[in-house]
């Protein structure tokens, strides 16, 4: 982006400026609105207040048991989708992405619907084992994984197809098993992506709204996390949903700023 | 070195917007001046079968007018109408909610049209054997709840306290239609919603009425909004639904007269 690039390449066409600045000022003025009017000199204690900690501190535990499921189950599905070729494999990878697009809700719906309690898999686990997951925080933890698998499963299966798979002929070659191939030399090559992908996956656990008040409900301490947590706010203290939004702001700012050093500036 | 992280700027970017949710006021009306002429209510969620029957009769009665609806929890409602959504009416289920809107002088007079009453709704099959309030105090029956922010969760806060009784619901839903529906798919064992809620999905839940609920009885007021741009149909519409034919149809839903 210096000054000589630009003369390089020539003028720039306002065909693209225009628009390119137009999406930029649409993406950014609402979370600038955010900051404007927020209730700077209340911020402290409102912060501080016990169910804004109670709902960061659920957030964030889900969030991250969620990112622990998908990465146990995630990153095994992607290898499968990039390393195996099985019959109904296109069929497989469309299936996994499903849930990227459907509406959250939608998805709360049918996890209700399968593991609620008079749900075809929900009703067996409660009188075999009385475990109900609907209004649980394990509820919210499968509402998060189930919305958040596929970016995971995405971006490491993104990862190995770009990965040179001739190391791992080579280390096959020499007598290692597909299982050591996998862990000594496929996963270590695919990291950067893994680590992206975890933390891409987070994020969207993070702020799940639609599929975790539709199956897990909505209870503090137990199911209310932030997003939900500034919904209800909204209804009678829109002060405080703005404080409980700025939090998640931060938070995904952090996150952008933690990958940009981690995985940008490094070469 | 930005090219690496773009896709992720994009990535995030869409995240965030995907994951925000819940209804967003985007009902427009045409301007009154045009031929065909629309009509936007802000009804509570627990009139969207009576409203909706209303809305009908006031079409027949108006031809060329198209009622719209947004049905949603009054508290919702409110913000929405303060956050200047374009509407007419607004019909809340409690006079607090109310408030909200005409501090904003956003609306004057409202008439109180109905009360409604809290019921116990239980799955047809009642499988926690609910009987009576204060079978919702036992901790191994699962209760839904309106949160206390909306009308119905606060006239359950009011009932339960005038019962002496401590409920620990398992969840704290937004409105009473979604608090009905926890009990329609046997998700919980009993939830406190509305009499009319109850009538509403006959057959799915049953309703057991209690002494309790009469110290919570909820005022619904009706409004139409001083920016109405729908202007004139949109008092025509109060004074339907204040008529002996609004009354009729919603005493039949289980309201009661005010």
């Amino acid at each position: 982006m210096s000054s000589s690039t630009r003369e390089r390449a020539g003028r720039l066409p306002w065909m693209l400026v225009v628009p390119a600045v137009a999406g930029l000022v649409f993406l950014v003025l609402p979370l600038a609105g955010l900051l404007i009017r927020a209730p700077w000199s209340t911020l402290g204690p409102r912060l501080a207040e016990p169910h804004v900690l109670e709902a960061l501190r659920l957030s964030v535990v889900c969030a991250s048991v969620a990112t622990l499921i998908c990465l146990v189950l995630g990153v095994p599905l992607a290898w499968l989708l990039a390393r195996v070729s099985f019959p109904g494999r296109r069929l497989v990878r469309a299936l996994v992405t499903v849930p990227l697009v459907l509406p959250p809700v939608v998805g709360g719906v049918a996890l209700l619907l399968v593991l609620g309690r008079r749900g075809i898999v929900g009703q067996w686990l409660e009188s075999a084992f009385g475990i109900t997951l609907p209004f649980t925080t394990a509820g919210v933890v499968i509402a998060e994984a189930f919305v958040a698998m596929p970016f995971l499963v995405i971006s490491v299966e993104g990862a190995l197809r770009g990965a040179d798979q001739r190391f791992e002929e080579a280390a096959a070659t020499l007598g290692a098993s597909r299982w050591v191939v996998f862990r000594r030399v496929t996963l270590p090559m695919i990291m950067p992506g893994v680590v992206a992908g975890a933390v891409l996956c987070w994020a969207r656990a993070l702020g799940e709204f639609g599929a975790t008040i539709t199956f897990a409900g909505n209870f503090p301490g137990t199911t209310r996390t932030m997003p939900l947590a500034v919904y209800l706010a909204l209804e009678t203290e829109p002060e405080a949903a703005i404080v409980l939004s700025l939090v998640l702001l931060a938070v995904s700012v952090i996150i952008l700023a933690s990958l940009r050093d981690r995985w940008v500036n490094s070469p | 070195m930005f090219r690496r992280l773009f896709p992720w700027v994009i990535a995030l970017a869409v995240l965030s917007g995907c994951g925000s949710g819940g209804p967003a006021a985007t009902t427009a009306s045409a301007s009154p001046a045009g031929g065909a002429k629309e009509l936007t209510v802000f009804a509570a969620a627990s009139l969207t079968g009576t409203f909706t029957e209303l809305g009908k009769t006031f079409e027949a009665a108006h031809p060329g007018t198209t009622v719209k609806f947004n049905f949603g929890s009054s508290a919702t409602l409110a913000q929405q109408i303060v956050q200047g959504a374009p509407a007419d009416v607004f019909a809340a289920a409690s006079p607090a909610t109310m408030k909200t809107v005409t501090d904003g002088a956003l609306a004057t007079a409202p008439a109180t049209f109905v009360r409604n009453k809290l019921q116990i709704g239980v799955p047809a099959d009642n499988p926690a054997k609910v009987d009576d309030l204060k079978d919702l105090a036992d901790p191994k029956v699962k209760v839904a709840l309106c949160a206390e922010q909306v009308p119905c969760g606060a006239a359950a806060v009011k009932a339960l306290a005038a019962a002496g009784l401590k409920v620990t619901p398992v969840t704290l839903e937004q409105d009473v239609k979604a608090t009905l529906t926890k009990v329609e798919l046997g998700e919980v064992d009993a939830a406190l919603v509305y009499k009319t809620d109850v009538i509403a999905s006959a057959g799915k839940v049953t309703g057991i009425p209690f002494p309790e609920a009469d110290k919570a009885i909820n005022d619904y007021p009706i409004a139409t909004l001083t920016k109405a741009p729908a202007g004139d149909l949109a008092k025509q519409f109060v004074d339907l639904v204040l008529s002996q034919q609004g009354k009729d149809v919603l005493t039949k839903a289980g309201f009661e007269a005010p």
